[in-house]
This record gives C-alpha cells, sequence and structure tokens, in this order.
C-alpha cells in the first residue's frame, strides 16, 4: 500500500477543466497521474472526461495525451506501444513510457469492446481504465451496458409500465479475465489508497491491465454534487461494487464488507432509482438487492472467501 | 539499377512497403488485399524488417492503430478493401484531421449488396471526400513506384497527409506481372527512415485530439485544404527525386497520344492499360484518338488536365463506380468541374462501367473510341451518363 507523503505533489492533471463539481472521471484522472512512477501517455476515449479537459486551445493535461474516438482508445494505445517498441530497435526511440486509456463505460462496455478485447488478446503492454460512471452521462444520460437494472436514464426511462432498466449490468471484469491477462481489478476512488495501488500495479504488469472504477455521477446518478465520495464509499459498503483484483487468474478481495449495509441505502439517494420506491415497482428493490447477494457470493467465492 | 522480379499487385506493393522501412503495420486481412497482409507477415516472421505487425481484429482498430503510430512518429503502412475500407471510414477522416502521413494500398473492390470481391472503385469513392492524397495506378509496376514515393510526399512537412495508392481488385492484385524493383541502397538514398519532429513524447508533452468548437473547428479543415493545394508542388519534387532513383519520370497525370488527338478516354486504373492498347490500334488505323489517366485523383490535377484536354473535341469518361442519384459519377464530375470552371467548351459524356469486377473488353473500349470520335465530328453528346457492359 503506498503511503500519502510518497505521492507527488505536482498536478499533472490541472484545475480550470469543465467536468461538473463532483465528477468522478476529474478525481480519477487526477489519482492516476499522481500515481505515475514513470514518464506516461494518455489515451482518452470520446466521452465527458476528453470533452471538458481539453476544449481547445486549453489542455489540462501536462503529459502527451491524444483522444481519436469513441470506440477505439484500446486500438490507439496498441498503436503507440507498437511505435514505440518498432522506433527503439532502430534506436530512435529509449525511454520507457507507461501507456494508459481511459475509456468510459460506454466506450468500453459497449461501442469499445471489440478494441478493448482485440488490445487485450494481442498482449499489448498498456493499462486499460475504464471509469464507470453506469451510462452515456456526456450525451445526456443513456443506458449503457453497465447502467444497473431498475436505472432510470433518457433511453431507459422510469415509464408507468417499465420502470427504468430491464438488464443488469455485464461482467466487465469476467470479461476481461477470460482473455487471460495478468492483471484486473475494481476500484472506488472513495478507497484512494487501494485505487493508487492498484494503477501502479496494473502499470508494473508487462502487458495489458484493466481497472474498472466506480465514478459518481452528480448529474446522471442525480444526487448533490459534494456527496460524489460518500456515494463511492456506499457503493462499496452496500456490497454494489465489490473491490477486488484478479492477478495471473488468481481472485482477491481487497476490501471486505463484513456488515453491508442494505443496497437500498445506496439505491434511496440517487434520483436514477427514485420511481423504485413507489408502491407499485417496490419489488425491483428486492431484485436489485438479489443480484447484489449473488454477484458479491459469485465474487467472493472467486476469491475463495466462502 | 533495377532487379527483375515477377510480383503481383498486392506482392509489389508489400515489397514496396518493406523496402520504405515501415515501423508500424496495422492490418486486416480482407479480400482480394490479403495477400499484403500475407507478405508483410512473412517479412516480419523471417526477421527481415525491424517493422512492428499489429494483427488487428479489424480495419477500424486497424486505422486507429495506425494514428496511434504515427502520431508517435512512425512511418506507418495499411491495406484494405472494400468492406474494410468502409469500416474505416470513420477514422479516414481522424487520420488526416490529425495529420498522420499513413500510407495505404488500397485494393479496390465493390461495395455490398450484394457481396462481391472482385475490382471496382466504389469503395474509394465512397471515402473520397476523407482528406487524403489518392493515387490510381495502372500495374503492379506504377503501385511499387508509387508507394515508395508516397511516404515522401505524405511525410513532408508542408503535407503532412495519409495517402492511399489504389490498384484494381484482382485485375492488378492478383496478376503475376515483371516488376523492376530498385537495390535495397538506392530506395534508402531516395527515402530515409521517418524523423518525426512532433510526436507523443513525454518530454515535449502535447494534446493532439483536443474538441474544436465552431470558434477552431473550421481553420483546422481550412489548414487541410491549404496542406492539399500544396501538395502538388511536393509531388512534383518528390517525381523528380524519385526520377534520379528509377530513371523514370512520374507526374500527377498520364497521357497517352493527346499531341493530335481530337477524342479521348479518361479514366482510373488499369483500364487505361487497356485503353491505350486499343488506342494504339486505332491510331495506326489513322484515328484520333488519346487516353488520359490521372495518377493523382485527390488533389484533382485540374492544371494538368486543362492541358491534356486543350486539342480535345470530345471526352469519354470512364468511371468504374455510380453515384447513384448525381448527374454524373465522380471521375465525371471532377471533369466538367474543371472544365467548366475554366470555361472550357468540350463534348464530354460519362461512362459508368465494370461494376462488381465485370471486365471491359479491347471491344467495349474500341465501340467507346468510336462513339466518341462521332461525338466529335457531330458535336452533340446523345446520353450524358450511360452504362457499358451491363445486361439491361
Amino acid at each position: 500500500m503506498v503511503k500519502l507523503q510518497e505521492l507527488t505533489t505536482e498536478e499533472k492533471f490541472t484545475s480550470g477543466h469543465r467536468l461538473c463539481a463532483g465528477c468522478g472521471a476529474g478525481i480519477i484522472a487526477r489519482m492516476t497521474l499522481k500515481s505515475l512512477k514513470k514518464p506516461a501517455v494518455i489515451v482518452n476515449a470520446t466521452g465527458c472526461m476528453e470533452v471538458a479537459s481539453t476544449i481547445y486551445p486549453y489542455t489540462s493535461w501536462k503529459l502527451p495525451w491524444v483522444h481519436v474516438a469513441f470506440e477505439n482508445a484500446a486500438a490507439v494505445a496498441s498503436g503507440i506501444e507498437a511505435a514505440y517498441k518498432a522506433l527503439a530497435r532502430r534506436n530512435a526511440w529509449s525511454k520507457d513510457v507507461d501507456i494508459i486509456a481511459f475509456g468510459g463505460d460506454g466506450g468500453t462496455f459497449d461501442i469499445g469492446i471489440q478494441a478493448l478485447s482485440g488490445a487485450l488478446e494481442r498482449g499489448h503492454d498498456f493499462l486499460y481504465i475504464c471509469y464507470d460512471n453506469e451510462a452515456y452521462m456526456n450525451t445526456g444520460i443513456q443506458r449503457s451496458g453497465a447502467t444497473p437494472h431498475g436505472a432510470s436514464t433518457t433511453t431507459s426511462p422510469a415509464g408507468t409500465k417499465i420502470p427504468g432498466k430491464p438488464e443488469f449490468k455485464k461482467d466487465f471484469i469476467g470479461i476481461c479475465v477470460a482473455h487471460g491477462i495478468k492483471y484486473a481489478a475494481t476500484a472506488s476512488p472513495a478507497y484512494w489508497n487501494d485505487y493508487i495501488t492498484k494503477v501502479q500495479r496494473g502499470l508494473s504488469v508487462k502487458g495489458p491491465a484493466v481497472l474498472h472504477v466506480f465514478s459518481p455521477c452528480p448529474l446522471g446518478m442525480r444526487y448533490d454534487s459534494e456527496k460524489s465520495i460518500e456515494m463511492a464509499r456506499l457503493a462499496v459498503q452496500t456490497r454494489y461494487w465489490p473491490v477486488y483484483e484478479v492477478e495471473e487468474g488468481k481472485y482477491k478481495l481487497n476490501i471486505k464488507v463484513p456488515n453491508p449495509k442494505p443496497v437500498i441505502e445506496f439505491l434511496k439517494t440517487q434520483g436514477r432509482f427514485r420511481h423504485l420506491f413507489q408502491p407499485q415497482f417496490e419489488k425491483e428493490l428486492e431484485i436489485i438487492q438479489q443480484w447484489v447477494d449473488q454477484n458479491w457470493k459469485h465474487i467472493i467465492a472467486l476469491c475463495g472467501e466462502i | 539499377m533495377v532487379q527483375i522480379m515477377g510480383l503481383t499487385g498486392d506482392e509489389a506493393i508489400a515489397y514496396a512497403a518493406k523496402q520504405s522501412k515501415v515501423d508500424v503495420v496495422a492490418a486486416y486481412p480482407i479480400t482480394p488485399q490479403t495477400i499484403i497482409v500475407e507478405a508483410f507477415s512473412e517479412y516480419v516472421h523471417n526477421g527481415e524488417v525491424h517493422t512492428e505487425f499489429v494483427c488487428v481484429e479489424s480495419e477500424h482498430s486497424a486505422m486507429s492503430a495506425c494514428i496511434g503510430s504515427s502520431l508517435t512518429g512512425a512511418r506507418v503502412f495499411t491495406a484494405t478493401s472494400s468492406q474494410g475500407l468502409a469500416l474505416m471510414h470513420e477514422m479516414l477522416y481522424i487520420a488526416s484531421g490529425l495529420r498522420c502521413p499513413i500510407v495505404m494500398g488500397v485494393v479496390n473492390r465493390a461495395l455490398s449488396a450484394p457481396i462481391n470481391i472482385h475490382g471496382d472503385h466504389s469503395d474509394m469513392m465512397g471515402s473520397r471526400d476523407c482528406g487524403w492524397i489518392q493515387i490510381y495506378c495502372e500495374n503492379a509496376q506504377e503501385a511499387y513506384d508509387w508507394v515508395l514515393q508516397a511516404f515522401k510526399i505524405a511525410e513532408d512537412p508542408e503535407v503532412l497527409l495519409p495517402i492511399t495508392v489504389n490498384i484494381d481488385g484482382f485485375i492488378l492484385s492478383h496478376a503475376l506481372e515483371r516488376v523492376e524493383v530498385y537495390h535495397d541502397k538506392d530506395v534508402e538514398n531516395f527515402l530515409s527512415f521517418r524523423n518525426s519532429t512532433l510526436k507523443l513524447d513525454p518530454d515535449t508533452p502535447f494534446t493532439v485530439g483536443a474538441l474544436c468548437f465552431t470558434d477552431y473547428y473550421f481553420e483546422t479543415k481550412r489548414q487541410q485544404a491549404e496542406a492539399l493545394k500544396i501538395a502538388p508542388k511536393v509531388i512534383d519534387k518528390v517525381n523528380s527525386e524519385f526520377e534520379v532513383l528509377a530513371g523514370k519520370k512520374y507526374s500527377q497525370m498520364d497521357t497517352y497520344g493527346l499531341e493530335d488527338a481530337e477524342a479521348a478516354i479518361i479514366c482510373l486504373g488499369s483500364t487505361a492499360g487497356t485503353a491505350k492498347a486499343v488506342a494504339k490500334d486505332l491510331r495506326s488505323q489513322g484515328k484520333k484518338v488519346g487516353v488520359i489517366k490521372p495518377w493523382v485523383y485527390r488533389p484533382f490535377p485540374c492544371d494538368q488536365l486543362l492541358e491534356a484536354t486543350k486539342n480535345l473535341k470530345a471526352l469519354a469518361v470512364l468511371d468504374r463506380a455510380y453515384s447513384p442519384g448525381a448527374p454524373y459519377s465522380a471521375l465525371c464530375s471532377d471533369v466538367v468541374s474543371t472544365l467548366y470552371q475554366n470555361g472550357k467548351q468540350l463534348n464530354v459524356f460519362n461512362i459508368v462501367y465494370g461494376l462488381g469486377g465485370r471486365d471491359i473488353t479491347p471491344m467495349d473500349l474500341h465501340a467507346i473510341f468510336n462513339e466518341t470520335l462521332e461525338v466529335a465530328e457531330t458535336k452533340a453528346v446523345k446520353e450524358p451518363l450511360k452504362f457499358v457492359g451491363v445486361r439491361e
């Protein structure tokens, strides 16, 4: 575990960006860059982090940063890694550079999953960080493959018949682990030490590594912006967001939650679940609790905690 | 000094890319381009090149990886066809917008549906406005020569634009031809490694791919337009430098028989070869016909076209792609626009031919020449656009 005093005081992700107050993406970007031990290059998929941090002629990034499109951050990272290798072979490059790709849940779970799968299979040496705010927040809150069951978005609205999103969240880490990569982990910005340790771990392994981070979004999840870290902590304490890592296929639970709060505690603070508290949809709350329980059981079984 | 090799069009392109010392190839197989990626894979697996080959999972990722590599300062090559080019479409605009001097072999093939693997120009014409320099070749030799020149043109600091080198699917990609190749050392003297000053380097950090709103987007596009305007000057320069290596001079437009021709055909790619053979035959009978073949299609060589057509009385424009609903197909639109813009009166008609790889025979071209001669004489175009070689 890293110590606070070991972290750099330098801000490589500077203030002045146009992310919303309380946005998890900004917190995650800043913490990531504070974790760096080596020079790094950043690839950013189209999304909130990208549009709000690099409005020309301004940039928040004090390191090489590239954005190409929405669905291809992993492919662009592949190309950068390939270029460094080839240039080194003809003695035109000698620096050891970390490559980090950021994508939101839309750019990762959905439209970018093919490019990510290809890059993981080919074994490029880079760290992919999915900041998951559980919907297409940048385009105005549409459902994604990462949106949880029951959440109201503009394409899964809280209707009178269908109360929010009927489907459940994808097992993203399971998909990544199935590629046989050396390191994959979940994290929450409420646990900065765990997160920074994981960024460093992911960068230290040879080959691809993936982090899946809960990214609180005051706008899309609909809660007060000062409560973001609280929300990120509640997600973990209700067992909604299990924090674990998978190293060489071996699962480890990083944050134990012996006395979980009911998931309702997490749901009731967010406008996106408000409709579920109407009497006719109350069974949905039970369904979500069941999903949380099953998912937790599944993860801790993999972690050998049962 | 040259060496004679038997190469297919695809192999000629791969061999040129090898001699160009490309740093990264990111590519995905598709018929009829596949020979290129196969040939290059062999160079890599036999240790003949320093190139990093990224065997991507789609053409979309191929072009994405190429963009990443190019921005890192690498010399980058890829190749595709048809559906693959269509899948890349989004990335093509980003490659030119981010000023990545990527060179891509495009082995022209019809677009689905119905699915078809044979040669026509629908694929490239569908991405015509992607901001790339576009070159069309008549044979394997030209493909080899133009790939070598393409890197030098693309990477010129005044240009910094990607280039496609087009060959006709199967007709050129799979036909074995006699190709004169230059010695590695001579190629090296013509084209050294890429040395990019602006690249993703932590010592000189910069942001690339930023969001440009209404206040800056237009200027970046205007700069691209300027680069395309400057490109012909650089192409001329590279053609001259290439002449030292190859002993032959390319230009933006190839012509045949134009010194006295009254009627001519203008077309892209391999069809020009057949047209020249037919024209030769007709010229031996005293008929004043000629052939115009733009090597460079984008930027369109307007001045060269005006020069080539100045003594013509009729011109048949052959398009191996159809622009549905348009008055003319792509090449003819460019020809007519150029003539009109310069107040030039010329009887022009458009022929759409060869879709899905349908052969265009010497007999077809013979008839087209005769029709063009008739138009030259009567000064009357019966049909502004017609299809040749199709069952009606």
